[in-house]
């Protein structure tokens, strides 16, 4: 410990060391772990009127918990929120690979250059005005009903925000970019040369691919993984631009707890959202065998 | 052999197509609204071009409003995390400590924390432990925790090739810590520090779900955005996503431009 501040104050000085210290200091303490620690105990508090804040009854209890395991609805938008979620990962991972793919390891020179403009682009423009674009299409009277009408297909137009498929859509519309950089930034560092003595030697392409790109592509792959899904996860603008208003998603549920001044319940849901999430980079992790460093580099 | 090559890029030419048609044909058609004199947000039935919804759009004073926090709420988030993000930088390649894989994993966690959650801790931490209600400095807040990481990530990226011989050098021939750090440690950093400004910036003036349950009642212009389309939407609204569009493009045809005078600069 002492030869750790020893070094530290010889290699950046004084000034150098408290700069650090009170920079990273702030931003962990108040910004990272009390906010997350007082949510935490909002959630293990009953919601009181004013005047018992701080009373006998301003104990922690798992009552806010109690209430979501119970709630039917509310399990139910809870599960429809996860495998929803894992339908925008797993397609946004099917579409993203061959594309990555192609980035790093097939495209040369100056098509390089444009592919990536053509990938930066839309991964800049605002979510926001990403999922109107598809409000646009999938309305009443949209692009995509006129269009089945003129070919044919259907005589009425559909109503496609009845269910949950506009909102998954949407979600994979807006959040399928963040799978593409990290698996590229990933393959981008597999030697080309491996790939060609691999292919002198007679190795199939799906072989190659199983065999070489992916091991090396799995840190890419699980970062991307725990990034759509957390983005799809905790979404609120998905569903309250594309869902229908009779089926909320969960996002939704633990808005409308804060509308109602029921911080308390809210702060459950959270810290809810918050494990699932959680849970699912652990996951990750495991399944493809990086360690946490890997995962965000 | 030959012929099974050329399959394969047919097909990749294919998939590659349809790939950019699905990235872009929905702006593209958001981008033909805004020019039809349409009320109703859609391409049919088209009656005639007009640029009358970017004159709507500049009549909105809720929207000027919201843009001038938007840009306030950004420059201070790039004031706030790129200091951070330097801090952090320094902290995990320039010194060495048994922890350092669990402190590089707190760091990094903002990045992959629910932007919504973010936004309801800092309220709740703020509201009720500082009695400082939602408004623009709890939204500046909440962005500034998850974007001080990605400009943490981005200055290591580059801190990490430095070459630490250069200092020693410098301190060889009797340089203060301040000089080496000025001259010599900065001017190495400059590139990353300006992308982590702009990445900072725009990561912030884009930013929704943390902003919504920060901010209280006031807006940004996301936060505008959203409460514009869900309720009545207008073709105004295309004109603004004509206008981001553009500036977008814009944004990252430099992009690519100085990452490749750079790239040339580097070879």
């Amino acid at each position: 410990m002492r030869d750790f501040w020893n070094t530290a104050l010889k290699d950046l000085g004084k000034i150098g060391v408290a700069y650090i210290l009170i920079t990273v200091g702030v931003w962990v303490v108040f910004m990272i772990l009390i906010p997350q620690l007082i949510m935490f105990d909002y959630s293990l508090r009953p919601m009181l009127p004013l005047r018992e804040l701080g009373g006998p009854k301003d104990v922690w209890t798992l009552k806010n918990y109690m209430v979501f395991f119970t709630n039917r609805l509310h399990m139910a938008i809870f599960f429809k929120t996860i495998w929803s979620s894992l339908i925008v990962t797993v397609t946004a991972l099917t579409i993203c690979y061959p594309i990555a793919f192609y980035l790093a390891k097939v495209a040369r020179g100056a098509k390089i250059g444009l592919l990536m403009l053509g990938l930066i682009i839309p991964y800049w423009i605002n979510e926001l005005l990403r999922l109107f674009a598809w409000q646009i299409i999938l309305a009443d009277m949209g692009i995509l009903n006129q269009f089945l009408i003129f070919l044919g297909i259907i005589a009425d137009p559909i109503n496609f925000r009845m269910g949950n498929g506009a909102v998954i859509l949407g979600m994979t519309y807006a959040y399928i970019l963040f799978m593409v950089f990290p698996i590229y930034n990933v393959m981008e560092s597999l030697d080309r040369n491996q790939l060609d003595a691999a292919r002198d030697l007679g190795a199939s392409w799906l072989r190659i691919h199983y065999k070489i790109v992916m091991p090396h592509a799995k840190p890419g792959i699980a970062v991307g993984c725990t990034m759509t899904f957390m983005l799809a996860a905790g979404t609120v603008a998905a569903p309250q631009l594309l869902g229908s208003p009779s089926s909320f998603w969960f996002t939704q549920v633990i808005n409308t707890n804060f509308e109602c001044a029921n911080w308390n319940l809210g702060a459950a849901y959270a810290t809810v959202l918050m494990l699932l999430c959680v849970v699912f980079m652990f996951m990750m992790l495991k399944l493809f065998k990086v360690g946490l460093k890997e995962l965000t580099q | 052999m030959k012929s099974s090559k050329s399959i394969f890029r047919i097909i990749i030419g294919l998939y590659l197509t349809l790939f950019f048609a699905y990235m872009f044909l929905p702006l593209i058609f958001m981008t033909i609204i805004a020019f039809n004199a349409n009320d109703i947000p859609q391409i049919t039935p088209w009656k005639g071009f007009t640029l009358m919804w970017f004159g709507e759009l500049a009549k909105d004073e809720q929207m000027w409003s919201a843009l001038w926090n938007s840009f306030l709420v950004a420059f201070s988030v790039v004031a706030i995390s790129v200091p951070i993000g330097l801090g952090g930088a320094l902290l995990l390649t320039r010194l060495q400590f048994k922890a350092r894989n669990f402190v590089y994993g707190v760091l990094v966690s903002p990045i992959l924390t629910p932007g919504i959650i973010l936004g309801i801790s800092t309220f709740l931490f703020w509201d009720s432990y500082m009695d400082i209600p939602g408004g623009l400095w709890t939204a500046i807040l909440g962005q500034s925790t998850f974007i001080s990481s990605y400009c943490m990530l981005l200055i290591m990226s580059r801190a990490q090739r430095f070459d630490l011989t250069q200092e020693e050098a410098a301190f060889d021939l009797g340089a203060t810590h301040g000089q080496v750090f000025w001259k010599i440690t900065l001017p190495f950093l400059r590139p990353a520090l300006i992308s982590s400004m702009a990445l900072a910036f725009m990561q912030s003036f884009d930013n929704y779900n943390t902003t919504l349950f920060a901010i209280g009642v006031e807006q940004t212009l996301p936060i505008y955005i959203g409460t514009k389309l869900r309720s009545f939407i207008s073709p105004a609204m295309n004109a603004l996503a004509v206008v981001f569009i553009l500036l977008t493009v814009l944004g990252a045809i430099i992009y690519e431009y100085r990452r490749r005078r750079e790239m040339i600069k580097a070879a």
